[in-house]
């Protein structure tokens, strides 16, 4: 880590540098913009990789924390952008050239805070409505429900984009830009809709059956819950993770606790380490075993689902011996787990990888050879492995296009290193791969529960921790890897028992937009299809 | 009369009272034999058939999905089919949390179903908004925009709770009048007048 830093301070010899679990340097915002492409361009950089954009608001100013990976050297670095401006109008120059992803990241950080990123070629709200009131990530927002009332009437829906631009004076100048053009025939496709998985909406230009653009829509399930974390004590905000992606449910939690902990200086038991990364594993096989078969669905082959449910039932069961429930577990707590496994977990697991490889044959025949099946999946939907990380497309669905970006790899946490593992990769891009990518990741999730199931070491699963657990003062960040991708958490302290600021970055949000990049010139049948192989799970991407 | 369905003795159920109350209603001003006797078997046919409109935001509807699969098999209470369009559904299952930005999508969705139509409000976050009940994009229950008939608590409902909540329903039509609108139309011709949508209710 310490070589990055040294690297960016001998480019950059002015800007301050803070040091985190990940180094943070400060750019003023008018040298931001040289310096991104500086960053990205530089070969023994190469940060090529936006993670996310933490928007912050420090009562005494507005800012943003871009955090950088690259693809290259495997390292991680912050960089903090204070906004200029008032609070009226606060404001960052865009990157959205720079990475492709930051367009994303930037409306949600306008959406949240109103920090506008001037040369944004998109600066609308993401997730609230067009006439909302209010930015409500910061801290004096006004939460009357009388300003932000239950409508039943529709939300204004409007055809423009508004970009944001300095005139000569260094005034900002809004300016409006049309989101389709003049003559583009334009298809609703959700919120309701069965295989958007969940409420998703994709308003369509479509130039007969070929799809020419596609503005994804977002925030039918935006619950806010970044900013419910700031109002709740640590060990509250753990459960909100369950309710993402709701498949990555102990991943999820895993990730919370470890940063937590690492906040903390909580050193977890070993035996809570295997647990939980059992727990994450079983539940990357039962995720990957539902995609299989909603996928399929949605293609057309129903009856893979009863095929891949029956997998995903038998570790629900396993789960539900130890943990409880069925989904929402809430198991893995700030100290290491709630409550010791189950007498017969050991045995049920290896039931379960006994037949494991039966069912994998089965789908294999069923499906993955299936000619229908290689007809419509090989060659759809191809994204480059470039284009891939421009997105942010992480998770299987990146790893399928060629980019190794496995965070259990990348970025080692817990007992990971020791284990034996593949990291899947593929090369084709396509629907194919991304499908193939994610049944090939069960026989290695397989391959470490073998590993891992005779060797659970004893002692106790939970060490003891102050039940007003308070934070030191100071900022972490981390990524791990969930079902579905990367999973980026930053917590900032004030030293008292809440949060200051819970950042969540979700694999699922850059999944779903990239939709537009890797559908434009295909059939609209294809959009389900690549939407479908994507697997993003809309809690996740609206939080 | 005992109200109840196919291989569930009326004893079993937790919640007699209110069925009670329903059977009641319906006696109040007694009814023609014929009429009587149809409602009965339009009844009978419609609680063992009632469609459900695929309609999920979140958690619960993975539950749901489960509740689809083999292990669970809502086909053997004639359920399995769930429809796309709300048109060609019977009640509507709500599963997950409904937002502001949901609110008038979900209202339509309602409004588009075909009558008689039903909902059922799935998970803690449809009845009272559950875990983000204090969040700034969260509606508090789905009771204000659209009539329920079950609630189905639980975060998620296991699909046991969600088959018991269905049956509740199928229990629910049984003693309504098909003709005669007494139980479920008129309240449901009150709250949509107190909620009125401009262009939908005529």
């Amino acid at each position: 880590m310490s070589n990055i830093s040294d690297k960016i301070q001998k480019l950059f010899p002015d800007y301050a540098v803070e040091e985190a679990n990940v180094p943070i340097f400060t750019v003023p915002q008018e040298k931001w913009h040289d310096t991104a492409v500086a960053l990205r361009d530089t070969a023994d950089l190469a940060l090529d990789y936006l993670v996310t954009i933490v928007g912050m608001d420090w009562t005494e100013n507005l800012g943003a924390i871009y955090y950088l990976m690259s693809t290259k050297y495997d390292t991680i670095v912050g960089f903090k952008v204070l906004a200029a401006g008032d609070r009226q109008q606060p404001y960052i120059p865009s990157v959205a050239d720079v990475w492709h992803v930051a367009g994303l990241y930037e409306r949600e950080v306008y959406d949240f805070f109103g920090i506008i990123f001037i040369g944004n070629p998109d600066m609308r709200r993401l997730f609230l409505n067009i006439d909302w009131v209010g930015y409500p990530f910061r801290k004096d927002y006004d939460a009357d429900p009388a300003l932000n009332p239950v409508s039943i009437e529709s939300e204004r829906q409007s055809d423009f984009t508004d970009v944001y631009s300095l005139d000569e004076n260094g005034k900002v100048v809004k300016g409006e830009r049309r989101i389709f053009e003049k003559d583009d025939f334009v298809v609703n496709i959700g919120p309701q809709h069965p295989a958007t998985h969940g409420v998703l909406r994709f308003r369509t230009a479509v130039d007969g059956e070929t799809i020419k653009k596609i503005d994804v829509y977002m925030g039918y399930i935006h619950r806010g819950v970044e900013k419910l974390c700031e109002n709740l004590m640590y060990p509250q905000t753990l459960h909100f993770m369950d309710r993402l992606d709701y498949f990555s449910a102990h991943n999820y939690h895993h990730a919370l606790c470890m940063i937590i902990e690492k906040a903390a200086g909580i050193e977890i038991s070993r035996r809570a380490q295997v647990i939980r990364v059992m727990m994450d594993e079983l539940s990357r096989i039962a995720s990957h075993c539902l995609f299989i078969g909603t996928y399929c669905m949605d293609l057309g082959a129903t009856t893979m689902l009863f095929y891949t449910l029956r997998v995903r039932e038998q570790i629900l069961d396993i789960m539900e011996k130890t943990c409880g429930a069925r989904m929402t577990f809430n198991y893995d707590c700030i100290g290491g787990v709630m409550q010791d496994l189950a007498p017969d977990f050991v045995q049920d697991v290896k039931a379960l990888l006994a037949t494991l490889p039966a069912n994998l044959k089965e789908y294999n025949d069923v499906f993955t050879g299936n000619i229908i099946a290689k007809n419509r999946l090989e060659g759809v939907g191809v994204l480059s492995r470039e284009d891939a990380i421009a997105y942010g497309v992480t998770g299987p669905s990146g790893r399928a296009s060629g980019w190794a970006c496995d965070m259990r790899k990348l970025q080692p946490y817990s007992i990971y290193p020791e284990l034996d593992f593949e990291e899947v990769v593929a090369t084709e891009g396509d629907s194919m791969a991304r499908f193939k990518c994610r049944l090939h990741e069960i026989e290695q999730s397989a391959k470490i529960l073998e590993q891992l199931v005779d060797n659970i070491p004893e002692g106790e699963c939970c060490v003891k921790v102050p039940k007003m657990l308070k934070l030191p003062v100071g900022r972490w960040f981390q990524v791990t890897e969930g079902c579905r991708g990367a999973f980026g958490l930053y917590l900032e302290s004030d030293g008292s028992a809440k949060p200051y600021r819970l950042k969540i970055a979700p694999p699922c949000l850059p999944q779903a937009a990239v939709v537009d990049h890797i559908t434009r010139g295909q059939k609209i049948a294809d959009l389900i299809t690549i939407g479908g192989s994507m697997d993003y799970i809309v809690p996740d991407i609206d939080r | 009369m005992e109200v109840t369905t196919k291989s569930m003795p009326y004893e079993a159920w937790k919640d007699n009272e209110y069925i009670e109350k329903l059977v009641n209603e319906l006696r109040e001003n007694g009814t023609n034999v014929v009429v009587g006797s149809l409602d009965k078997l339009i009844n009978w046919g419609r609680s063992n058939s009632l469609w459900p409109l695929t309609f999920a935001t979140s958690c619960c509807g993975i539950e749901f999905v489960s509740l689809g699969a083999a292990r669970f098999d809502m086909a053997r209470f004639g359920w399995e089919v769930a429809r796309s369009s709300p048109r060609q559904a019977d009640f509507m299952m709500v599963a997950g949390t409904i937002v502001l930005r949901m609110v008038p999508v979900f209202r339509r969705l309602y409004d588009q179903l075909a009558e008689p139509k039903y909902v059922i409000a799935c998970g803690s976050c449809a009845i009272s908004g559950g875990p983000f009940r204090n969040s700034y994009h969260v509606a508090k229950g789905i009771e204000d925009i659209v009539p329920v008939d079950v609630f189905v608590p639980g975060c998620p409902p296991r699909p046991e709770a969600m088959i018991y909540g269905i049956m509740q329903l199928s229990r629910k039509v049984k003693v309504e009048r098909f003709f005669g609108g007494v139980n479920r139309q008129e309240k449901q011709e009150e709250f949509l007048a107190a909620h009125p949508v401009d262009g939908v209710n005529d």
